[in-house]
């Protein structure tokens, strides 16, 4: 009698994941491996080994939404397979990203007639609604030197030295001329009058930031106007400005609304934002608005015929999804006015929580100011022993991120701490970081410094014959493995 | 005694709570269109509103116009809804994620056979899709090719690249917005792609780089890249102008390697320096990534790139896009291991297959030239035997009344005659689908050929009574039909240039 045997083994998809093979072979790390993989382990593999990523809730580096309601998760979810640039199929995804336009443009006071439609479009982000704005710039000053038969070789863009790395690119990839006014101990942002006086007649336009990554603060866009406004009086040159307000356009309407900073002054002639900022959607959205239709040349603009349909468009990028241009027309609708004005108000009462716990410390000094981008920069009273690199590692440990950077030319003797404040950051987490912070100090405060001169460490003190208190040997030993915990780190800010 | 009465407010009470949202007031108040709308409404009118208004946008996957991506598998959808809010630029914080970028650009590196030893990493790139793919290379190539210049003292100020008239939008673009001359060699009918010998004729010393399409957006047809190379080898060892190839690859990219792996069309030609795939096309993953791989590390000069310091870490960075999600980046790599070699392969072939069906029954209608290849991207090019009666831009339009999403459109300079219907063959386009594809479009011409049928019985009547000098003039059916088609089809279309 031949007994049979059912065939048992090699089923993989009985086999529960961690049971099975796959998570005992190696990862494919450079080559796409031969075989496929049931989606289970393929899911579980890569889902396991994210884990060790970040907590983005608990990223304080980053101004980007880390939260959404699960209503937009849903309606996320439900349009992560629509091509955003196919126009003719999805024509109310179209309509709603015309409808954020003409909502931000209004919300900047764009000086739009009751039936006109403003000019602006949907972005990745602030970079690629930087880079738009800029080549409008450079475009229109080409074209107005070739009209007066002048030079127009030379392109240069004026910004101060805290703007974010997009605008060097910006400059590097389109041959423009970066003229960066430089900052001082004690004044972070563009200096208008200095900005003013490097303005030449290659200049396409000057950049004023509204929410300096580096303190928050807002520059002085209105003194810039009126000082701009004399210069081409006498020059005739027409400069006119670009507001990059990546962080401050969604918050200046709604804490500051009788702050003059956006179209209501007339050289202000485009202005990007960032949705994923305070517009309160995830990362992967910007927008560029301009201030009307000449201030975006003809030239730039694509029309494309898709289906009978003429679609103009000005954008770097062309394929990409239509998630968050959905998510951020539902932020738009569901807060309004309102809710956007409690959120901010929330942000900054809880900054200035932030803010006094850190100061009744004793430790530290506040560089950021009340008004602003709701972030608290701050830095150590006193760096004689510790500085604020450590004190960001040791906070890694707690499970915050919070970044430590130098300014840039000319105040890099200066260290900051920073800690932004998103609409997700409640009370409770503000008071729990000052209390981590606390613990920080004490446990810095016990160690050596790395900052002074190295100590003779004596050898395997277990073996030296000569009597040591107990107190001395736990000492060094103590010192002996410290000293390798901590090392120096570098500059720079995102 | 005082009665109270409580106050049932039930204007001030929010009724979402207590009825349905179809009951509310959220369903009659008018929906904010151009202003953002005082007050706040709860989030789960909000949500309806906004459902609601896009149930009227197309069904993506029955959009057969658009090569990218309208299905993953539900566990990658999970991957993705847990990581859409990482923002992939901050490296140090997600180091995970950085990582798999790394690693899905040297798998796609070594799919494509660059020359990188075994402990090299590759170079290259994660975008947001093939646009800014290519704007980073042009960049690179522009770059080297005025350092070049200035070196030899030369002048650098009138930069151009060769491209066939078949080029997708993006390489306009590029050239547009970076101030390089695109030349283009004209296409001519039966001849849809870049003819390579008249392409190397059109280089010159100011050339930064031939680009050659690897899956032509017109009729998915692959370019001759090698005998590009070889032509354009011999030019520079005459010229010594060393002009590099681009290979644009944003289809064809993970459609090759599988399906052609004898096909010489990447680095395994000398002259290829970059390549540009769509990781949203045939690599499987929804809009938003692509990938620009280059060949080694002088093809990338380095003044390009930007060294970000992030809480210590120094992390180099070529992109246009700075803040972006991470979902797609996973999606990619969940992706290239889930499915492996042998998963694209056998998806590209199903693919291929299914085309073959379509293929064969618009074929069997008798009523179509097929104008694609069975050899390339899998997708069916076909354009109308008689175009007296109707056009391509009519069956379009009736096919939408079906669902489906089909798009007609001419062809560029110079075959501007030729109009086509183009139906892309994407992982989720079954069999079925495909024949009932073909049902469908056998229905519109029954209807068409119907209509156009009574247009001349009622042209005919119409000729008979006119004629205001008393003189009728008999026009002969064929003409008075040309006529009235003539004139209510110009007043539905315009011209049609390229498509996307």
């Amino acid at each position: 009698m031949v007994l049979s045997k059912a065939v048992s083994e090699s089923d993989m998809s009985v086999h529960s994941t961690f049971a099975s093979r796959y998570v005992r072979s190696s990862l494919p790390r450079y080559r796409m491996p031969d075989n496929s993989i049931p989606k289970e382990a393929a899911y579980q593999i890569i889902n396991d080994e994210l884990m060790l990523d970040g907590n983005p809730r608990l990223n304080l580096a980053s101004f980007v939404t880390t939260w959404m309601e699960p209503e937009c998760d849903k309606l996320i979810m439900a349009a992560i397979n629509k091509n955003y640039v196919d126009m003719d199929e999805y024509p109310v995804t179209t309509e709603l990203q015309n409808r954020c336009v003409n909502m931000i443009a209004h919300l900047f006071h764009a000086p739009l007639g009751e039936s006109e439609t403003a000019v602006g479009v949907g972005t990745v982000g602030s970079s690629e609604a930087i880079m738009l704005a800029g080549l409008a710039f450079k475009r229109r000053w080409q074209n107005k030197r070739k009209a007066e038969g002048k030079p127009f070789d030379k392109p240069n863009i004026i910004t101060g030295a805290n703007v974010q790395v997009c605008w060097e690119k910006f400059a590097r990839y389109f041959e423009v001329e970066l003229k960066e006014v430089k900052l001082r101990d004690g004044y972070y942002v563009m200096d208008p009058v200095q900005a003013v006086e490097m303005v030449d007649e290659n200049t396409i336009c000057v950049a004023a930031i509204l929410g300096s990554t580096l303190n928050g603060e807002f520059e002085d866009v209105k003194l810039l106007n009126d000082l701009l406004e004399k210069k081409n009086k006498e020059t005739g040159w027409e400069t006119p400005i670009h507001v990059d307000a990546a962080s401050g356009g969604f918050i200046a309407p709604f804490l500051y609304p009788e702050l003059e900073w956006d179209f209501r002054l007339p050289w202000v002639k485009s202005i990007n934002v960032s949705g994923h900022k305070y517009g309160l959607v995830y990362a992967g959205i910007g927008w560029c608005i301009w201030r009307n239709k000449e201030d975006l040349p003809e030239e730039l603009i694509f029309h494309i015929n898709y289906l009978g349909a003429d679609q103009p468009t000005f954008t770097l990028n062309f394929s990409k999804g239509s998630s968050q241009v959905i998510a951020q027309y539902y932020q738009l609708i569901r807060h309004g006015f309102e809710g956007y004005r409690n959120i901010m108000e929330n942000c900054h009462e809880n900054a200035m929580v932030l803010k006094e716990g850190l100061v009744r410390t004793g430790r530290f000094d506040i560089v950021s100011k009340d008004e602003g981008v709701p972030l608290v920069a701050f830095s150590l009273k006193d760096r004689s022993r510790h500085d604020e690199f450590e004190i960001s590692d040791m906070l890694r440990r707690f499970g915050w991120i919070v970044p430590a950077y130098t300014m840039p030319a000319d105040a890099q003797h200066v260290t900051v701490l920073r800690v932004v404040i998103r609409e997700e950051f409640s009370r409770t987490l503000a008071e729990r970081l000052v209390l981590d912070i606390e613990k920080v100090m004490y446990q810095l405060d016990a160690l050596p410094s790395k900052l002074m001169p190295p100590v003779l460490l004596p050898p395997a003190p277990l073996l030296v014959a000569a009597k040591k208190s107990e107190l001395e040997t736990q000492r060094s030993v103590t010192e002996a493995w410290k000293k390798f915990v901590l090392a120096k780190r570098t500059n720079g800010v995102c | 005694m005082v009665v109270s009465v409580a106050s049932t407010g039930s204007d001030t009470a929010d009724p979402v709570q207590h009825s349905t949202f179809f009951a509310s007031r959220y369903v009659r108040d008018p929906l904010p269109r151009f202003r953002m709308p005082e007050r706040s409404i709860p989030r789960e009118a909000a949500y309806q509103i906004i459902n609601d208004e896009l149930m009227l946008d197309g069904n993506p996957r029955l959009n057969l116009a658009s090569f990218v991506t309208t299905w993953m598998e539900p566990e990658c959808d999970k991957l993705i809804m847990d990581s859409v809010n990482k923002n992939y630029v901050d490296m140090d914080e997600y180091p995970v994620t950085t990582e798999l970028q790394n690693r899905c650009v040297n798998m796609i590196a070594h799919l494509f056979n660059a020359p990188i030893k075994e402990d090299e990493t590759a170079i290259g790139v994660g975008t947001v899709g093939s646009s800014e793919a290519i704007m980073l290379a042009g960049l690179a190539f522009k770059r080297k090719w005025q350092n070049k210049r200035k070196e030899q003292g030369k002048p650098c100020d009138k930069p151009n690249i060769v491209t066939g008239a078949n080029v997708q939008v993006c390489w306009e673009k590029f050239a547009r917005y970076f101030e390089v001359e695109l030349k283009e060699v004209k296409l001519s009918e039966g001849y849809y792609v870049m003819d390579p010998v008249k392409a190397v004729e059109l280089v010159d010393e100011n050339t930064i780089c031939v680009a050659a399409i690897l899956g032509s957006t017109l009729t998915g047809e692959f370019e001759d890249v090698k005998l590009l190379n070889n032509l354009l080898t011999e030019k520079n060892k005459e010229t010594g102008w060393d002009v590099p190839i681009h290979v644009d690859a944003a289809s064809g990219g993970f459609i090759a390697p599988f399906l052609y792996p004898e096909l010489e069309w990447d680095f395994r030609l000398p002259l290829v320096k970059s390549i540009n795939v769509s990781g949203h096309k045939y690599g499987l993953v929804y809009p938003g990534v692509g990938w620009v791989i280059w060949r080694c590390k002088e093809d990338l000069p380095e003044e390009l790139i930007f060294h970000i310091n992030y809480l210590g870490t120094d992390q180099p960075t070529f992109t246009l896009n700075f803040s972006k999600g991470s979902s797609q980046i996973i999606a990619q790599y969940y992706q290239l291991i889930r499915l492996g070699f042998e998963g694209y392969k056998n998806i590209m072939e199903n693919c291929m297959e299914n085309t073959a069906i379509l293929r064969q029954g618009i074929e069997a209608t008798g009523r179509f030239e097929i104008l694609s290849k069975e050899a390339g991207v899998p997708l069916v090019a076909f354009s109308l035997k008689d175009r007296d009666r109707y056009t391509v831009f009519d069956i379009s339009e009736n096919l939408r009344r079906f669902g489906w999403i089909v798009p007609a459109y001419t062809m560029p300079a110079n075959a501007e005659h030729v109009a086509v219907l183009r139906v892309v063959i994407r992982e989720d386009l079954s069999r079925s689908l495909a024949e009932r594809l073909v049902v469908d479009i056998v229905k519109i011409l029954h209807e068409l050929d119907a209509h156009a049928a009574q247009v001349v019985k009622v042209s005919s009547a119409i000729a008979k009574q006119s004629g205001d000098d008393g003189i009728v003039t008999k026009k002969s059916v064929l003409e008075t039909e040309r006529e009235i088609f003539a004139y209510w089809r110009d007043q539905v279309k315009k011209k049609k240039t390229g498509p996307c």
